[in-house]
């Protein structure tokens, strides 16, 4: 049995509890959500928080997905489940069924939260992708009030981001734009393995049929899940189609940085980068074309 | 209950006894024993691969509050238990005293009052290490320039571990001068690991009073490693009784002795309370004994029109820091030697090569059946490329050379002696579950569409035969320990038993299958029979479970105990309804076993009337003693030769290089089968183990020597979603020299199913100009493999 170093509990009963706690006890404490992340690096001591601040009281507050005409609103602590389960997300952002299906296992995903998977910012991670892809904005609150950053400014690079030691995040934010969608695709080596390239896309089109924007976020190919600029640059006002999803493939194998480790060499992710990439921007247009 | 719930009298179809403590979770593993007083122990291990240990500072440690002893590799130098023998004959450090040899080498152990103060004092020791060059590579460690791992054995320069050789070096030489077609391939078998759910562990108590040790302990060989603690440790053999518990999974992995078991015997020594020691995870994967790590050369010489005439190898063998391998001693290599397969040829050699590396010790375990995986692996790959090469069918190679079943006993050219066999038929049985010819149709349709979004389809084949059963005293021991095992019958007044055995199940159902061993031969409902294992003390002696070995070594000792305990029943009934003993006439059905006088039914009496006059208070007949109990410890005269014929089915994501297994088809022949689910269930799992080393288990090394396969998100095991329904089929060719007819069977899919995934693969992969890639065939090697450069792993 692995076994974690000493720790102090507690738990917090409201957001501005848990901030006053992390704002109490400084740098040495960790909000623990799922704990799948954070737990597994404790038993290995690769982690040593000095407290854990467990939030799971605050489930029923900061888990809800509010889907309106402009924008989707997630509460930080909404669960994998619950993000899998939505019938009514699916149908406006059918890219976090895609992902969700594939990640990790139940058990993770009964616990696992959205908060939790973007705040452990692993470049691997596939909600991290989905929120890039999806243009999201994440909220944050600290003592003095909340700030929203984009998803490029939230991560500061591979377990790294915006959120300082005595914030929390607690909203992730979506634009809605008309004659969109979206999709994941991602490889790994077994179920519920991390990915070892994973691309997501989300395609609008305006009233003739032609790309009204694209956008492509990418996992585990770079320190960063930020998104792919150009591949957007590209793609507006073209007409969709296999071309297209070809030259989006190419920038996006040329942008990404893998390295190469135990997961595929950084040739093959690469290659990946590229075909998951036209894959899932084949998928979105599909379902455009097919919710229109 | 039903006759039909409860299972047959004897053989057949039967729910597994064990299960229902099991599926309550009730079983009672290492884990579940805690004892008044017990303390707990962890293990500090070095973070290098290869360093000189300069100090170990332990006062910090032994400061924690909780902490009752820190001990040292220096402080158990003084006591003379610094080193203690491996299973090879080599030594292997308990704590490291003068240089750590691999990463997770064991260094210095606390024993505290809970397990996380034990683990938080291992914070607290302090080592200098003065870290060394590392051998990673074996390919590169007998280079003169390789840093010497060895320094401990007076005398040795480099680091050779040993050679071997089988075979005729002459006459396959000769063969392959004049053969018409030669092909050639290296592989390499890559370093698994068996990764039992359950991790090694142990909990001692040692009474000072009475002197006495008494060792729960991980083992699939409890008597065998008491022998070894006595000699090692100097305890007299009567004063220590080793306890396997339940069992989650052993594998092979659970046969070596470990340092963390000394450690746990010292610390209650020490301390004179009960001590328990449980590896994680992590501990498991890096120092636990790991399998396979072979490099293969093949070489197999043929004519043009598809005779297979010799098979040659050479192997390096990575056996890691120390020889920690578990195999007869005669055997360095395992029974690497029945590399020739199930083909009829006119010469073969193999010669190893062992090396030491900066790596875990270790070699034989998952399910190798003593490095015969390897062997399969080897030949079955080789007999592919010959096809390939000969533009012939795989299968329709394989059935041109196959042993005819009319050869059988049949003597192969390194020496073994194949038992029985009936190759051509189980071929067929596979073929004809699988589909073989619409199999190949769909593929060349799927071929000539390539690109329309189209799956690379590939069928792989194998065929494999086994070596089981260790073995004839004549042959086989393990550090001077002949591999006979026993048992121990004892029939109660009222007609149930209880079977004593040496052996000792991990998972394999020994509960439920002995018992229905004796069930068949004395009509005893097997629900009568209790079967004891696992206690040194309530044991008769033998060397275990491993090697597919229980079946056909302990199995026979039980039915040959039946036998006599029926041959004596016959004489005690014959008093009972007085007649001559051959007279009489034994019969068995659903009802249970009984004895009638010859031609008049019902005239006679049931085992369980007997078992009342054995142990009653009438009379018996003259010259019979009381009881009805026997003891047997067997000797196999021979190996038993279990074999099966495997075909896979996958599909291949050209885009992304994803393999999926669609189906995979088992025939398996291990002659008569005691309990059908029983066997069907070891095949699922060792089915399951053959995807996840042909696709994905591996443990790798960096540069440095650090484990890179130290967690079970690093270390692969497939899951339900990565194989397909299983598809078992079965021919019954039972061995003739065991008393049933058995034949092992625990590690035929292990064994026999890897070299069908990587034969389907590569088959898949036929329109890309691929000739082999080595496992674990990962979506990226298989890419590489697509663009024309697949790497071995490293």
């Amino acid at each position: 049995m692995q076994v974690p170093a000493p720790i102090e509990y507690e738990r917090a009963t409201s957001v501005e509890h848990a901030i006053g706690l992390l704002t109490r006890l400084g740098d040495e404490a960790r909000l623990i959500a799922g704990g799948h992340s954070l737990l597994p690096m404790m038993k290995l001591r690769l982690a040593n928080p000095e407290y854990l601040i467990d939030i799971n009281d605050l489930h029923g507050q900061l888990s809800y997905i509010d889907i309106g005409a402009t924008r989707v609103r997630i509460g930080a602590m909404t669960r994998h489940r619950e993000l899998l389960e939505s019938v009514a997300l699916a149908e406006v952002c059918p890219i976090f069924r895609d992902a969700e299906r594939v990640i990790a296992d139940p058990p993770v995903r009964n616990r696992g939260t959205l908060g939790g998977a973007l705040c452990q910012a692993d470049p691997s991670e596939d909600l991290s992708s989905v929120c890039t892809t999806l243009d999201a904005s994440c909220v944050i609150r600290g003592r003095d009030g909340e700030r929203v950053v984009s998803m490029d400014d939230f991560h500061r690079g591979p377990y790294e981001t915006a959120v300082r030691h005595d914030e929390m995040l607690i909203e992730v934010r979506i634009p809605m734009r008309p004659h969109g969608s979206s999709a994941y695709a991602k490889v790994d080596r077994r179920a519920g393995d991390w990915a070892v390239a994973a691309a997501g896309a989300a395609l609008w089109l305006d009233e003739h049929g032609t790309i009204a924007d694209a956008r492509v976020g990418l996992a585990a190919v770079g320190p960063n899940t930020t998104g792919i600029p150009a591949i957007s640059e590209a793609l507006r006002g073209r007409a969709p189609g296999e071309d297209a999803w070809t030259e989006a493939a190419a920038i996006a194998e040329a942008a990404c940085r893998p390295v190469t480790d135990s997961r595929g060499s950084a040739d093959y992710k690469r290659h990946l980068a590229g075909e998951l990439t036209r894959r899932t921007l084949r998928t979105a247009w599909e379902r455009v074309v097919a919710w229109r | 209950m039903t006759t039909v719930d409860r299972g047959p009298v004897g053989h057949g179809r039967m729910l597994r006894k064990e299960d229902r403590r099991f599926v309550r979770g009730r079983g009672k593993f290492l884990d579940d024993i805690a004892l008044p007083g017990m303390l707990h122990l962890a293990v500090l291990r070095s973070p290098v691969a290869h360093a000189r240990i300069v100090s170990v500072d332990t006062l910090a440690a032994e400061a924690h509050p909780k902490v009752k002893a820190v001990v040292t590799g220096a402080m158990l130098e003084e006591r003379g238990l610094a080193w203690m023998p491996t299973l090879s004959g080599d030594r292997q450090a308990v704590l490291a005293t003068d240089k750590v040899r691999f990463q997770g080498q064991e260094v210095a152990f606390v024993v505290a009052e809970d397990r996380y103060s034990a683990r938080d004092a291992l914070e607290l020791i302090d080592v200098e290490y003065d870290v060394l060059p590392p051998v990673v590579d074996a390919r590169r460690a007998l280079d003169p320039d390789a840093p010497l791992i060895r320094d401990d054995v007076a005398g040795k320069a480099d680091n050779h571990c040993f050679d071997w050789e089988t075979g005729d070096a002459a006459a396959t030489a000769a063969v392959f001068d004049r053969a018409e077609v030669v092909v050639r391939q290296e592989m390499v078998f890559p370093r698994v690991h068996p990764a039992p759910l359950e991790t090694c562990g142990a909990v001692a108590d040692y009474d000072r009073v009475e002197e006495k040790l008494v060792l729960w302990a991980t083992t699939q060989a409890p008597h065998a490693h008491r022998t070894l603690y006595s000699m090692f440790a100097g305890i007299p053999e009567h004063r220590i009784r080793v306890i396997s518990p339940d069992i989650g999974g052993g594998f092979g992995n659970k046969v070596p002795i470990y340092p963390g078991y000394v450690c746990a015997i010292v610390g209650s020594m020490l301390t004179g309370r009960p001590v328990k020691w449980t590896e994680d995870r992590t501990e498991n994967l890096i120092a636990s004994g790991f399998a396979r790590d072979y490099v293969m050369q093949g070489e197999i010489a043929a004519t043009r029109d598809g005779r297979i005439l010799a098979l040659r190898s050479h192997v390096l063998a990575d056996h890691g820091a120390f020889n920690g391998t578990a195999a007869p001693r005669k055997f360095p290599g395992g029974f690497f030697g029945v590399f020739t397969g199930s083909y009829d040829i006119e010469a073969a050699y193999c010669s190893m090569t062992a090396v030491h590396t900066n790596k875990a010790p270790g070699g034989v375990a998952y399910a190798c059946s003593f490095r015969i995986a390897e062997a399969v692996y080897l030949v079955e790959r080789m007999v592919d490329l010959l096809a390939d090469e000969l533009g012939v069918d795989p299968v329709e190679l394989r059935l041109r050379n196959f042993i005819r079943s009319d050869q059988f006993p049949y003597t192969s050219r390194t020496g073994w002696v194949y038992d029985s066999g009936d190759y051509a038929t189980t071929m067929q049985e596979a073929l004809r579950i699988a589909g073989y010819d619409e199999l190949r149709a769909e593929q060349a349709a799927r071929r000539e569409h390539a690109g329309d979004g189209q799956s690379l389809m590939g069928i792989g084949v194998s065929f494999f035969t086994e070596a089981v059963g260790a073995g004839p005293r004549k042959d086989m021991d393990m550090l001077g320990l002949g591999m006979a095992d026993g048992c121990e019958l004892r029939v109660h007044p009222t007609g149930s038993a209880v079977l004593r055995i040496s052996v000792q199940t991990q998972g394999q159902g020994h509960e439920t299958t002995f018992a229905q061993l004796v069930a068949e031969e004395l009509g005893i409902h097997p629900e009568n029979v209790d079967v004891v294992h696992g206690d040194t003390d309530n044991t008769p002696y033998g060397l275990g479970t491993y090697g597919s070995r229980s079946t056909p070594v302990s199995g026979a000792a039980a039915v040959i105990a039946s036998r006599r305990v029926r041959e004596k029943a016959r004489l005690i009934a014959a008093g009972m309804l007085e007649v001559a003993p051959e007279d009489l006439e034994w019969t068995k059905d659903s009802s249970g076993g009984r004895f009638d006088v010859r031609g008049v039914p019902d005239s006679g009496v049931t085992i369980e009337q007997v078992a009342m006059r054995a142990h009653g208070a009438g009379d018996l007949p003259e010259g019979v003693e009381g009881g009805l109990d026997a003891q047997v410890s067997y000797n196999p005269d021979s190996l038993t030769y279990p074999y099966g014929a495997y075909i896979c089915v996958v599909d291949i994501d050209p885009g992304t290089a994803v393999v999926k297994v669609r189906r995979f088809i088992a025939v398996d022949d291990c002659g008569t089968r005691i309990n059908e689910m029983i066997v069907e269930g070891q095949i699922h799992g060792g089915l399951t183990d053959g995807v996840g080393m042909a696709l994905m288990q591996f443990i790798g090394y960096d540069e440095h020597g650090n484990c890179l396969g130290g967690s079970l998100m690093d270390y692969l095991i497939p899951t339900a979603k990565e194989v397909p329904d299983w598809e078992t089929g079965m021919t019954v060719t039972p061995s003739p020299h065991h008393p049933i007819g058995a034949k092992g069977v625990g590690e035929s899919a292990t064994v026999g199913s890897p070299p069908a995934v990587v034969n389907a693969v590569i088959d898949a992969l036929a329109p890309y100009g691929v000739r082999h890639a080595d496992m674990p065939l990962t979506p990226s090697r298989v890419w590489e493999a697509m663009q024309g450069r697949a790497t071995p792993p490293q």
